[in-house]
């Protein structure tokens, strides 16, 4: 065979190979929701519920109205944040699960540096602040440590990540419940309310809090770090191939702990969000499993940080719609957790069909001889 | 000893075999061209021949791993046809490989039921231990039924092997290297024990081995391969050692050799003092490794695989830590750093570049700018990258190293072999080269690109670079190389101008006489 020129009449003749990738990475995901919906369709005849209602509910308790829209969009936040903490690893080669450690260890710290805060009257501007700060230094640390013990020690991160998940929950429970528990709080122990002065309000015109605002900015931001810079660069280098890193003499352990602290920061700072906008205090309630869903919202984005944002929107629909689901359907609230579960398994499938399905394919460079 | 195992296990005959003009290719490359060996029965056999001569795609053919594209296998007189591992099974050939293939958390009476064909789904231990027991009587040395395979030494691990292959009863044995992971004292005893058996007329052997000293005491015939072709056979009892080393490595002129500028007098530029490193395993991997290389010269390290070159390789690269020793280029102090292979002007080209110089997902020009992405033109304020310039300095590489690629978008993993070292070979040498490390440039390549990557190799010599080529291809380094080093054992043992030695002298000393 003859080398194809580079020319553009070749490049007119079939879309490039960029194009085809990009179609390739949408219509897999895309094809996997299908595959998906189809399967827990059956679920439903199964249990002899209507599936045409069910993902008419969806619709309605997701996006139907201004009020759902607006509940979509609260339950996305925490999982664009979580998202992007599972998908910047990813990038560097890591299956790092640990989002929901770094989420509870972030909301625990704000909370419990608000405390003294509050009590001095320090004001809002400065509070706040200093507890998303706080939020991020515990998140990132915590992440970062897993990275760190990956690639000084040999550890696999993804256990490691996982077991720091239950040590997070179990030093917040430690807390709430120990030398941080507010006396008032009988049933449930949490720490001290930060107080309506200092959370958080909604967008302006939405009842939806700054959470979503956080997670859209720093996906865009990690986007731009992660394909426009040297950072990104090199980071993809050490993913793609650790040894021609070390060749080329890249600062491999460096990346790693870096992307791994950017990781935990941004599940830190859902922990934040769930402290000063939702609840206004650290208490079991950090538990909602955003980190567990945010492994699943990057997975269906591919690890891109710009696709979390849809894929987070996604999956704050399914979570809002079940209230819904609940009344109108009677069926339990868990029947969504059955579609994740559906759609998580059909995903994880579904990466074996990358470059395997021709059409996708760009033709291989013949060699003449 | 019962009657069943001495029926079974000590009357059988030992099988003869013969191949007959076996061929075989991959594409346009010759792996095996027309290559008949004859192992009569009783007989060790040796089959020589240096690495990528074809000795192991002659014994995948005869295994039925591949199937020839021409020639026969005869047992015994009579043509049998062998499509795969199981066919050869079932006539009693058996192979011995290179890595054990025993199951390390079994003991070896486990290891050896579960490998026959027949193994039934509830096995009456009782009985097969008698079985054993009475079958291990049979043999000249035995091996702990009971002790877990993973406690084994090496030597014992590999009497297993063999002891697996009379068990099920195959007598025509295919060894692979059978002595590169055992002591000196191990592969004595080894050998003298299949001399032995052959001897008695127990069992066939055909050896794999690039040893001369063991082909020489133990075995009774070779047969030695060259570039897929056979390029001699004899007793080996009587063929001197020069021999058998001339028809290994050949003693036909190689073609002419890239341009080579005279540049005498140079300074030195890199020198390695006692490198030390070690293994994955932790295990010694080079230990004290001294060598200068001047400007302008290049110096190739022979050897037989796995004596420590990938590791110096990798050292240098920055892929393995050094445990002792200094590496200094124009007398400074260097350690493996992007912003030191810099300074220094340290570039290379490490062996199968797709897996140690690329990243197979990313595209052919992200690939080439690996080593310029952080810097001007492509980064601004040494963070913020720019795509055109880098796609403007991919498609010029493209063009001038004639890397052929549907587009500078095309993933590197689409390239055939040749292409992808071409664009390691444009990213690495585009700019000034002080130091370029390069290993087995051409392994697996075709003629064209094989010409090519060794006179790009010559050129960046002739500009001044000192270049350390460590190379399995023997022919290579003649070709290239101002002076030559020898490998073995962890170390240089052996180092000299080129015009002051020559195949067989280099053959001795990486065969570790």
């Amino acid at each position: 065979m003859t080398v194809q020129p580079l020319s553009m009449a070749s490049m007119k003749r079939r879309p490039s190979i960029g194009t085809l990738k990009f179609a390739e990475s949408i219509f897999i995901p895309v094809a996997a929701l299908a595959v998906s919906a189809l399967l827990f369709s059956l679920f439903l005849l199964a249990l002899g519920k209507s599936p045409l209602m069910f993902f008419q509910l969806i619709w309605v308790g997701g996006f139907g109205s201004s009020f759902s829209l607006q509940n979509t969009l609260q339950r996305a936040a925490p999982l664009i944040l979580t998202g992007l903490a599972f998908a910047i690893p990813a990038r560097i080669g890591l299956t790092m699960i640990g989002g929901e450690g770094a989420l509870v260890l972030g909301g625990l710290s704000a909370a419990a540096i608000a405390i003294p805060l509050v009590t001095a009257g320090v004001p809002p501007f400065l509070t706040l602040p200093l507890m998303a700060m706080a939020a991020m230094l515990a998140g990132g640390l915590w992440i970062g440590f897993a990275g760190w013990l990956r690639y000084y020690r040999g550890v696999n991160e993804t256990i490691s990540s996982l077991l720091l998940s239950y040590i997070a929950i179990a030093t917040m429970n430690f807390f709430v419940e120990g030398v941080l528990r507010d006396p008032a709080s009988a049933n449930k122990p949490s720490t001290m309310p930060i107080g309506d002065a200092y959370r958080i309000g909604a967008i302006p015109g939405t009842d939806v809090h700054w959470g979503l605002a956080a997670g859209l900015i720093l996906a865009v931001a990690l986007h731009v770090i992660m394909t426009r810079t040297t950072f990104g660069f090199a980071a993809r280098v050490t993913g793609g191939n650790a040894r021609a890193a070390l060749a080329q003499g890249l600062p491999v352990g460096k990346l790693i702990v870096v992307c791994c602290l950017l990781a935990g920061a941004c599940a830190g700072l859902a922990g934040f969000y769930e402290v000063a906008a939702v609840h206004g205090q650290a208490n079991a309630s950090l538990v909602a499993g955003y980190g567990f869903t945010g492994i699943l919202v990057a997975f269906l984005a591919r690890q891109v940080p710009l696709a979390v944002i849809p894929v987070a929107i996604l999956f704050g629909a399914l979570a809002a719609a079940g209230g819904v689901i609940q009344r109108r359907m009677g069926m339990p609230d868990a029947t969504v957790l059955v579609l994740q579960g559906l759609i998580f398994v059909v995903l994880l499938t579904s990466e074996t069909f990358y470059g395997r399905i021709p059409f996708f394919q760009p033709k291989r460079a013949e060699e003449r001889t | 000893m019962s009657a069943l195992a001495t029926e079974t296990h000590s009357l059988k005959k030992a099988p003869s075999l013969s191949a007959l003009g076996m061929t075989k290719t991959f594409g346009a490359f010759t792996a095996l061209g027309d290559v008949s060996i004859d192992v009569a029965a009783g007989s060790f056999h040796a089959l020589l021949g240096e690495n990528g001569a074809g000795k192991s795609t002659l014994v995948k053919c005869i295994m039925g791993f591949y199937s020839p594209d021409k020639g026969k296998v005869m047992l015994d007189g009579a043509e049998v046809t062998i499509r795969s591992p199981r066919d050869a099974r079932a006539h009693g050939i058996g192979m011995v490989y290179q890595h054990f293939t025993l199951v390390p958390c079994l003991t070896a009476a486990e290891n050896l039921v579960i490998s026959r064909a027949d193994t039934p789904a509830i096995i009456n231990w009782a009985k097969e231990r008698r079985t054993l027991d009475a079958f291990m009587e049979t043999m000249p040395f035995r091996v702990a039924l009971d002790a877990p395979v993973s406690s084994l030494s090496a030597g014992e691990k590999q009497k297993l092997e063999i002891l697996k292959l009379l068990y099920l009863d195959q007598r025509f044995m295919i060894l692979d290297e059978p002595t590169s992971v055992l002591t000196p004292g191990e592969a004595d005893e080894m050998l003298g024990l299949l001399h032995g058996m052959c001897d008695r007329g127990e069992i066939t052997v055909l050896m794999i081995s690039h040893k001369f000293r063991e082909v020489k005491t133990f075995c009774d015939r070779f047969s030695v391969l060259r570039r897929g072709r056979l390029t001699g056979e004899g007793d080996a009892k009587s063929a001197p050692v020069e021999e058998m080393s001339r028809m290994m490595i050949g003693d036909t002129e190689v073609r002419e050799r890239a341009a080579r500028a005279v540049q005498a007098g140079k300074p030195e530029m890199l020198e390695l003092a006692g490198l030390c490193a070690q293994d994955d395993a932790g295990l010694s991997a080079i230990q004290g490794v001294n060598l200068k290389i001047r400007g302008g010269e290049i110096v190739g390290i022979a050897g037989v695989s796995g004596n420590g070159q990938s590791a110096l390789v990798e050292v240098l690269a920055g892929q393995r830590v050094l445990t002792d020793g200094e590496i200094t280029i124009r007398g400074q102090l260097f350690t493996p750093s992007r912003g030191n292979f810099d300074r220094f002007k340290v570039f290379g080209l490490p062996e199968e570049p797709l897996k140690n110089a690329t990243v197979p997902r990313m595209s052919v020009a992200e690939n080439i700018a690996f080593r310029s992405f952080d810097k001007p033109p492509i980064a601004s304020l040494g963070w913020w990258m720019s795509k055109g310039p880098m796609r403007t300095r991919a498609e010029e590489l493209i063009a001038r190293y004639r890397v052929k690629t549907t587009s500078p978008d095309a993933p590197i993993e689409t390239l055939s072999g040749g292409n992808v070292q071409r664009a390691v070979l444009a990213r690495e040498l585009s700019g000034d080269v002080d130091v370029l490390i390069v290993a087995n440039p051409c392994f697996g390549l075709d003629f064209a690109s094989v010409a090519d990557i060794r006179s790009q190799i010559m050129e960046a010599r002739n500009r001044g670079a000192a270049v350390l080529l460590v190379s399995e291809d023997l022919d290579e380094i003649l070709e290239l190389a101002d002076r030559v080093a020898v490998m073995s054992g962890g170390t240089i043992a052996y180092v000299s101008p080129i015009e002051e030695t020559d195949r067989n002298i280099i053959g001795q000393h990486m065969a570790g006489h």
